[in-house]
């Protein structure tokens, strides 16, 4: 095995026994990157000297200690998280030429944990949009067919780890952009608990719904990476203080025996879900059940309204976000900036793309006088009924199996429509309103003409329990013989 | 629920968005679309629900009020667009005043 194949589990015991040196695994990184990625597209900027130096300073650190988890292991960032002296465009117009002047508290904690950050992955632009094509800088092709989207929003993110072009990745999802890309270039990737893991530093999309996750080769390594993301931290009020378990630890002897799988008869039942996606489904369904599964059948019955909830507060919440991109501190200013207006008005012109453009436009009607209360007052209402069918049914399951998207990766071009694009979420909005974990895990291949398409699935746990979620995760991985 | 359509052109000098005349009448085809999908949840009885504000609800999340160090002023200015020394450099806001 190449050792750019590595996963993060491997990768850091590798280091540990030193088999290799942070600096040859990063150089691997950086050879596959010049190899592969003029295909690709991945990789919006990759500093390679300034990753070259972390590693060579994690090297050193190794003589005197061996207990950081992550030492010398590089991970790949989504080009809208905080690392002090890197770019941070957001993968728009707007922040061409921004260097971070501060980092990020998962990078901080990344950092104190020995990874290198290497490279700044593509993005749909400030995250809106799943298939990567909105970026403002670049396109992101699939590496199970070149042809194909990666998803999105993370899909540098999927591809880069998809395609072996980095350890890992951080990604962010507020309504499957974790999730959705993970499925589509066959890797695992985790949405953790809303507050789980603090976003100071993250350019914030929806503030109601961002989290940020990783985006792995293996179950083991979504779990070393939560290890070190997840905790309260007091630059993000919305991060409890409850005590973080022992990931790794909740995994050992994980297995399929008795976990009850709850199916929700909403997400099977939906016109649009594609003949190979309910197949790869209803056999990852069988499998659990013969490994000694549960199966039960739930109800959550407000599922056909979160679609609707998530493109009121999504939007709504983005509108108020980027009210910050106004041409004063950082980003664009317009050369037409003759007036104040002018100044807002055309820098943001100038600097959004299209779909930026109207989820501001969508969000800031959602909340103007007279349609508040209809709109976002009322979406908040249906949120919460939402979060109670979450409630209920984690009564009587310990987990909920899902599919992520309702098809495989679709060509590039293919969809038009932005309502279309949309309906891609329809299964992980719903656990993004009621705030609880998920990931999805590679779990077959769909065969559309020449070329076999990867297919994940979603597990679904209850906010807070990511242990029950990786270990379940980890013994449906054993299953697939991933 | 509204049953008046979006109206882009003046939504978006709300959100200090300037549209061209192409954009807006694409824009405005679109939002009505999303807009007419999103009305769905008129339908949903949602009398004497709470809303949900996030996905977590932490009531009073509070740290320790004290002086700690901030960005100093060259790392704040340093991504302006346009600055003086010490200063964001802006267009003249204030009627009257001086630039």
């Amino acid at each position: 095995m190449s050792l750019h194949e590595l996963g993060v589990r491997q990768a850091a015991e590798g280091l540990a026994e030193k088999k290799f040196s942070s600096v040859e695994l990063t150089q691997a990184v950086i050879d596959r990157v010049r190899e592969k990625d003029s295909e690709i597209g991945a990789y919006l900027t990759f500093d390679e000297e300034g990753a070259l130096a972390s590693a060579k300073a994690a090297d050193e650190a190794r003589a005197a200690r061996n207990d950081l988890p992550l030492l010398g292991v590089p991970v790949a960032i989504k080009d809208l998280i905080n690392v002090k002296g890197q770019p941070c465009t957001c993968a728009s117009k707007m922040l061409k030429g921004y260097t971070s002047p501060y980092d990020a508290t998962v990078i901080k904690n990344l950092k104190a944990a020995g990874a290198v950050c290497a490279g700044r992955v593509n993005m749909d632009e400030f995250a809106m949009g799943s298939s990567t094509e909105n970026s403002g800088l670049g396109v992101t092709r699939n590496p199970y067919d070149l042809s194909r989207v990666p998803g999105g929003s993370s899909g540098g993110s999927a591809a880069a780890v998809g395609g072996n072009l980095a350890i890992a990745a951080f990604g962010t999802d507020t309504g499957g952009s974790i999730r959705q890309p993970a499925s589509f270039c066959n890797i695992v990737g985790l949405k953790p608990s809303y507050g789980r893991v603090s976003r100071f530093g993250v350019t914030a999309f929806a503030s109601s719904l961002d989290q940020v996750g990783p985006m792995t080769k293996s179950v083991d390594d979504a779990a070393m990476l939560l290890q070190v993301l997840a905790g309260h931290d007091e630059m993000d009020g919305t991060t409890p203080k409850d005590p973080v378990p022992d990931y790794m630890k909740a995994m050992e002897g994980a297995s399929m025996k008795g976990v009850k799988i709850g199916l929700p008869k909403e997400y099977y039942d939906v016109s649009g879900l594609d003949p190979e996606v309910k197949r790869i489904t209803d056999e990852a369904i069988r499998s659990c059940e013969a490994a000694g599964a549960e199966l039960v059948e739930v109800s959550l019955p407000h599922t056909e309204y979160a679609m609707a909830v998530y493109y009121i507060i999504a939007p709504a919440e983005a509108s108020a976000n980027l009210a910050r991109f106004d041409g004063v501190r950082y980003g664009h200013r317009s050369e037409r900036s003759d007036d104040v207006f002018n100044l807002y008005a055309r820098s943001r012109a100038e600097g959004f793309g299209p779909e930026v453009k109207r989820r501001i436009i969508m969000g800031t009607y959602v909340l103007s006088s007279g349609y508040y209360d209809a709109y976002y007052g009322r979406a908040s209402k249906v949120r919460t009924l939402i979060r109670r069918d979450f409630e209920e049914v984690f009564k009587k399951v310990d987990t909920l199996l899902t599919p992520v998207a309702p098809t495989p990766a679709f060509k590039i071009g293919e969809v038009q429509d932005p309502l279309t694009m949309y309906l891609n979420d329809l299964f992980t909005i719903p656990g993004s309103l009621a705030g609880n974990c998920s990931m999805s895990i590679p779990a077959g291949f769909a065969q559309s003409g020449d070329v076999k398409l990867p297919v994940g699935v979603q597990f679904i746990c209850d906010a807070y329990r990511e242990d029950s979620l990786l270990r379940i995760g980890k013994a449906f991985e054993g299953l697939s013989g991933k | 629920m509204a049953n008046q359509t979006i109206d882009v052109g003046y939504v978006a000098e709300l959100a200090r968005l300037e549209l061209t005349d192409e954009e807006k009448s694409v824009f405005q085809g679109q939002l009505e679309d999303i807009v007419k999908y999103v009305e769905k949840i008129s339908s949903v009885n949602v009398d004497g629900i709470e809303p949900t504000m996030h996905g977590r609800a932490i009531v009073n999340a509070f740290r320790e009020d004290t002086v700690r160090p901030s960005l100093d002023r060259e790392a704040a200015l340093a991504n302006a667009p346009r600055r003086t020394e010490n200063e964001f450099y802006l267009p003249k806001i204030v009627e009257g005043a001086e630039s």
